[in-house]
C-alpha cells in the first residue's frame, strides 16, 4: 500500500510517518504541510490512502475531500472528537483518528484501510454515503473552518444570499458559503420544503399561512405561484 | 500544577533513539514557533487566528502527557472563537512552563 500525509503540523505528521514505518507492507510517498500541494500530486499519480488532518488554515480536510472526483480512502487525524459524525458523511472516509496516535490504534486504522481496500480495489467517489438526509438528524456547515453542527429539527429558515445562503435556527443566524440548492440537497423532505426561489423553510415551524405568505416566529417568508400546489398538498388542511 | 513529561514520546520511539531524537528536535522547533504566532495573534486581536494555533498546542499538550492543560486548551480555543481572551494569562504561565521544559531536554 502506498500513502501520503497531510498535516500542517510537523510533529503530527512525524508521529504518522512513524506509525507507517511500523507496518510492513506500507510506503509513505511524501508528506504535506498542506492540502493544496498534496492534490497536485494526486492529480499525477495514485495512491492508496491518505492520512489527513481536517483542521488546517485556508483549506480544511473535509475540502480536501470534497475537492478531489477520485479521491483515495482518507484516514482522518485530527484532535477534536466533534467532526467524527461529518467525518463519517463521505464514502472515502473510512476511519477516524483522535491525535495523538498510538500503535494499537493505528494497527485498528490499517485493518479498516485493508478492508476498504479489498471491498472495492479502487479509489472511490467523494459523494456522500448513506441512504439520504432523511436517515441523518443533522447537518454540518462550515463556519470560519469550523464545523458547525445543525440538528434539522433547530432550523427554520434558509434564505439564498449570492453565493451564500442565511440559515435562520431556533438561537441564532449563520451566513454559509454554499447554494440554495446544495443545501437542499441535504435536507430531508419530510421536514423542509421550497417555497420560493429564495426560501426554503423547516415545514413543522409554520405557525400560519396568509395569502401568498408564511409565517415562521416573526418572520414573513414569501411563496412563490408555482411552490404554493406543493405547499397546499402538504398541509394537512381541515 | 501538571508537568510536562516525555511518557507518550517514550511510547512511541520505543528503542528507536535515533527518532525520538528527532522527534524531540522537531518538537523544540515547532513550540516557539506557535507561542510565538499565538502571541502575534493575540496582540493583534486576531482570536480566531489565535484559536487556530491553540488548537495545534492542544495536540502538543497531549504529546507532553498533559491531560489537564489539554482540556483547558480546549475550554480556551472555544473560548477564543467568540472572541473573549480571559484565559490567555493563564495559558501563557502554562506555554513557558513548557518551553522551560523543552530547553531541559
Amino acid at each position: 500500500m502506498t500513502c501520503i500525509i497531510i498535516d500542517d503540523e510537523a510533529t503530527a505528521r512525524a508521529i504518522v510517518a512513524k506509525h507507517c514505518s511500523m507496518v510492513s507492507d506500507l510506503k509513505v510517498v511524501a508528506e504535506f504541510d498542506n492540502a493544496i500541494d498534496a492534490i497536485k500530486l494526486l492529480n499525477q499519480q495514485d495512491v492508496d490512502v491518505v492520512f489527513l488532518d481536517i483542521h488546517m488554515p485556508g483549506f480544511s480536510g473535509v475540502d480536501f475531500v470534497q475537492t478531489l472526483k477520485n479521491c483515495p480512502k482518507v484516514v482522518l487525524t485530527t484532535s477534536d472528537t466533534e467532526f467524527a459524525i461529518a467525518a463519517y458523511e463521505y464514502e472515502a472516509i473510512v476511519d477516524y483518528m483522535v491525535k495523538p496516535l498510538t500503535a494499537e490504534r493505528f494497527k485498528k486504522s490499517i485493518q479498516k484501510v485493508k478492508s476498504a481496500l479489498d471491498k472495492k480495489g479502487t479509489p472511490v467517489s467523494n459523494q456522500q454515503s448513506g441512504s439520504g438526509s432523511d436517515a441523518l438528524q443533522e447537518l454540518y456547515i462550515n463556519i470560519d473552518k469550523r464545523l458547525i453542527k445543525l440538528h434539522f429539527n433547530e432550523i427554520l429558515v434558509v434564505k439564498a444570499q449570492g453565493d451564500y445562503i442565511d440559515i435562520t435556527t431556533e438561537n441564532k443566524e449563520y451566513h454559509v458559503h454554499t447554494t440554495l440548492k446544495k443545501i437542499k440537497d441535504k435536507l430531508p423532505d419530510k421536514i423542509f420544503l421550497q417555497i420560493h426561489r429564495s426560501y426554503i423553510i423547516n415545514f413543522s415551524k409554520i405557525i400560519d399561512i396568509e395569502d401568498n405568505s408564511v409565517l415562521i416566529r416573526k418572520m414573513v417568508i414569501p411563496i412563490s405561484r408555482s411552490n404554493r400546489p406543493e405547499l397546499m398538498r402538504r398541509l394537512n388542511l381541515v | 500544577m501538571e508537568q510536562p513529561n516525555l511518557k507518550y514520546i517514550k511510547e512511541l520511539s520505543g528503542d528507536d533513539i535515533e527518532f525520538e531524537q528527532k522527534f524531540i528536535s522537531i518538537l523544540k522547533d515547532e513550540f516557539p514557533m506557535e507561542i510565538a504566532a499565538y502571541k502575534e495573534h493575540i496582540d493583534s486581536k486576531e482570536t480566531n487566528e489565535a484559536a487556530d494555533v491553540v488548537h495545534k498546542l492542544k495536540h502538543k499538550f497531549n504529546i507532553l502527557s498533559m491531560e489537564e492543560t489539554y482540556r483547558f486548551a480546549v475550554q480556551f480555543e472555544e473560548q477564543l472563537r467568540t472572541g473573549k481572551t480571559d484565559m490567555d494569562s493563564d495559558f501563557r504561565i502554562t506555554l513557558t512552563r513548557i518551553n522551560d521544559f523543552l530547553k531541559t531536554i
